[in-house]
């Protein structure tokens, strides 16, 4: 520890201002910050003790609660291949992994490198410290994706909406649109036939290193939703399926059970609001009873919530603090209106199987307009009180 | 049976170091100073030469734009000093004490206010809007008088005002003749003389800090709208006024709380304000270590060293480590029992409200945008949206600033919201500078 604090002292000089290698000042302060708390102390005319919580512990948190998904992700990428070769049964759960890990591995890879490459260039040029932000976009970009994604489709997203959705509003904080939702929609309409175009993108289709194998062109799996929106009933074996994970779909959204150890983790830190949660299963879940049997739909109303993203993205991406409804009244309804516009589109639109991307995307526009009338009703109260002395 | 009002959001932080509540003495030093930039808001015109001798209550400087307001000598003695900084600003007046203690006599027959602003009593006001020295023109709609502190590390003011029960009520009787009295308590404070206090209204709080806030009691008794005024004063000060009703002199004797977890034996002194710290810091701290000493509260104080004077308005010196060679590792993943947090990401939830913590005055993370939402509502117990009138502020918006309720607040009201911020936005400072501006605005 000592060695690393003296090799900082070292490198130090050499970065700053007017240094030889200064390009390089927010790679090493985004290192060093990473290693050591650091030691600034409060300046005059402010608070001068704080509490330790810091923007940096919140976002690990939030990548701690995202990694039962992920790990089961890659469990299930592999789980899925073997099942579609039917040789599931000759294979190990070690097997079944590594492939599965193998086959993500280079997307986390390229969604860190890509993204974060972007935030220190930016945070150089802006003179400012790096931001957190990315940590939790960069590993959640890999996790609502297709295994099939080619890897420079995702750069070029992951690349799109980190400058695009993020950057040119300020960075982190300041951004409408969650960049991981943003990535997942450039994606979505700039390459359809990547994402979901005919139905061979859920499963892995080749082998990697000797492990998993190598499956026909012609192999395809839809998934479970897709079926539903065609009309085809969902057998209850699918739904069980879909409670532990095992079903086809993006990496880290199939597991209802891993998403809720991650849900827990979020509420019991508080870094995810209870109320944006619960709200939007509450608006899904009432959305997707009022449209039971509609026009074909053979979903029962609880069935949205463990089928395709719902789940996922009711816990890690609705609860996003920034892009969400920020008033504590505001997020009832933020969340609400979620679950009511993902399930409309579920089944009320027959081009999209899935709406959840679409609804917290469109809430993410609207959230400032809840807190405005929020906000607007402390304004009004405190205008009245003065007309009324 | 006074009224009761119950407050749910805020925040108690357990500190090292509370102050026992035991009075030791301090040797009288040489030397006083009495610093403007205390008033805030307020431009000082010197009325003293240096080698001058002047008296306890004689005028050192005055308001410029209100010349009948006067900053008075704690002491009598020799000037011995007008120190000036760039730009040929003020920065102190310094008394050298002969050790008499000679005080000049006041009429205290005639107007209150002209005898409150020729003794220097009512440069202890404050008012809001702008949280600056009161105005004496302004007609203020009422007098809120705050009897406890809440902040951590705090004077207790029951102990304070042992002894000095019969001038805190002639300071009321005599504030009641400018305007409506308000005196706000704790519930502990409810079972003793304050809560029959004559000549003002006495409403009780119950909750966590910043419930002592004068700024929180005045929205929940009678806030503050476009275009009135309220003024403020320390209960202590109070007091003040109260000897000089009773004597017809001026002491600016105050029991100030010296604590901190760097303090040796945390207990009250008997101090003057403007007096120098290192006679009531002898001894009391290690000369080694990196400290802080904190002129005021842990919270709202400003730093300062051994060679300060004790500010005006404080009501306590504190004393934390620096902490600026801390060097810990790895702090985003690391357990951290000995470091207090309210996130649940840390364990001091597991340890009880009864632990004590060392804090020392590190930021302990970079500044960001504000992502987390929230986070300043739990702690600020007023009907405002404080992190959206943080946001009016920083982007210059008066309207909205004004629609959002600036003008019921003071930086000492986002203290706790500043303490637990997990951007580190510097809440204190970014609304002095916006009630500075609004005032300028204003004007």
């Amino acid at each position: 520890m000592k060695a690393l604090r003296k090799l900082f002292d070292n490198i130090k000089p050499l970065v700053e201002e007017g240094g030889k290698f200064h390009a390089f000042r927010s790679f090493v302060d985004g290192f060093e910050t990473f290693a050591f708390v650091p030691n600034q102390t409060s300046r005059q005319g402010c608070v001068n003790i704080h509490d330790a919580i810091d923007s940096k512990r919140i976002m690990s948190f939030v990548v701690i609660s995202l990694l039962p998904a992920l790990f089961f992700g890659m469990y299930n990428v592999g789980y899925q291949n073997y099942a579609a070769a039917g040789t599931l049964a000759d294979s190990t759960f070690w097997d079944l992994f590594i492939f599965g890990f193998l086959a993500v591995l280079p997307k986390i890879l390229v969604s860190y490198i890509v993204g974060l490459g972007i935030e220190f260039v930016v945070a150089q040029w802006k003179n400012e410290e790096i931001q957190e932000g990315f940590l939790v976009s960069g590993i959640l970009i890999p996790m609502i994706i297709p295994v099939n994604t080619p890897l420079w489709a995702l750069a070029l997203a992951v690349a799109f909406s980190v400058i695009i959705a993020k950057e040119i509003f300020g960075g982190t904080g300041m951004n409408i649109f969650n960049p991981a939702l943003i990535t997942r929609a450039f994606l979505f309409f700039s390459y359809p036939s990547v994402m979901t175009g005919d139905d061979n993108v859920w499963v892995a289709q080749e082998s990697i290193f000797g492990f998993g194998n190598n499956l026909p062109d012609t192999f395809s799996a839809a998934t479970p939703l897709g079926e539903a929106s065609v009309g085809n009933a969902i057998p209850c074996e699918t739904i069980c399926n879909a409670i532990t994970g095992l079903i086809p779909g993006s990496i880290g959204e199939t597991s209802v059970i891993a998403i809720a150890l991650g849900a827990l983790l979020l509420l019991f830190t508080g870094v995810a609001s209870w109320k944006t949660m619960l709200s939007v299963f509450v608006g899904g879940g009432l959305m997707g009873w009022l449209l039971e049997g509609v026009g074909g739909n053979q979903l029962e109303w609880w069935h949205h919530f463990v089928l395709g993203g719902f789940a996922f993205g009711a816990v890690f991406m609705a609860t996003d603090p920034v892009t969400s409804a920020r008033t504590e009244c505001g997020k009832y309804f933020y969340g609400f209106l979620i679950g009511v516009v993902a399930v409309m589109v579920r089944v009320l639109n027959p081009g999209y199987p899935e709406g959840m991307m679409l609804a917290i995307l469109l809430m993410n526009l609207f959230a400032p307009l809840i807190d405005y009338f929020v906000v607007q009703r402390n304004i009004t109260m405190r205008a009245k009180r003065a007309i009324k002395k | 049976m006074s009224k009761l009002i119950k407050l749910r959001k805020g925040l108690d932080v357990n500190l090292k170091g509370k102050a026992a509540l035991e009075t030791v003495s301090v040797k009288c030093p040489g030397e006083y100073a009495l610093v403007p930039d205390d008033f805030t808001g307020m431009k000082p015109k010197v009325v003293v030469n240096e080698g001058d001798t002047v008296l306890a209550g004689d005028a050192l400087f005055v308001d410029k734009k209100h010349p009948e307001v006067k900053f008075v000598s704690p002491v009598s003695g020799t000037v011995t000093l007008v120190e000036r900084g760039d730009r040929r600003k003020l920065l102190s007046v310094r008394v050298k004490s002969d050790g008499k203690q000679q005080s000049r006599e006041f009429d205290v027959k005639g107007d209150i206010k002209a005898v409150l602003m020729e003794s220097g009593m009512f440069a202890f006001f404050r008012q809001r809007p702008y949280d600056v020295v009161a105005n004496p023109e302004d007609k203020p709609k009422a007098i809120f008088v705050s009897a406890f502190n809440s902040m951590p590390l705090s004077q207790d003011f029951s102990y304070v005002v042992k002894g000095q029960e019969e001038e805190f009520k002639a300071g009321i009787k005599a504030l009641s003749a400018i305007a409506k009295v308000n005196l706000g308590i704790n519930v502990a404070q409810s079972k003793t003389f304050l809560n029959d206090v004559p000549n003002c209204e006495v409403t009780v709080f119950d909750g966590p800090a910043p419930a002592g806030n004068v700024g929180v009691q005045i929205n929940h008794v009678d806030p503050i709208n476009k275009g009135e005024v309220v003024w403020t004063i320390g209960a202590e000060e109070v007091i003040f006024v109260g000897r000089l009703m009773k004597t017809g002199r001026v002491d600016l004797t105050r029991t100030i709380a010296v604590a901190g977890s760097e303090v040796k034996k945390p207990a009250y002194a008997t101090i003057k304000v403007g007096q120098k710290l290192d006679t009531l810091l002898q001894g009391q701290i290690s000369d080694e270590s990196s400290l802080r000493i904190i002129n005021g509260n842990v919270m709202t104080g400003i730093k300062t060293s051994k060679d300060g004077y004790l500010a005006a308005h404080a009501t306590e010196v504190n004393v934390i480590p620096e902490g600026d060679h801390a060097d810990e590792f790895m702090g985003w993943i690391m357990p951290r029992f000995n470091t207090f947090s309210t996130h649940r990401s840390y364990l001091s939830w597991l340890f009880g409200k009864k632990k004590e913590y060392v804090f020392d005055a590190r930021v302990k993370g970079g500044e960001r945008h504000m992502i987390m939402s929230g986070e300043y509502d739990k702690v600020f117990p007023m009907d405002i949206f404080a992190g959206y009138l943080i946001k009016a502020i920083i982007t210059g918006d008066i309207d909205r600033q004004e629609a959002l309720g600036i003008y019921e607040v003071a930086p000492e009201d986002f203290a706790i919201a500043e303490f637990v911020d997990s951007s580190k936005l510097e809440l204190q400072r970014i609304v002095r500078e916006g009630l500075d501006i609004l005032r300028k605005e204003n004007a």
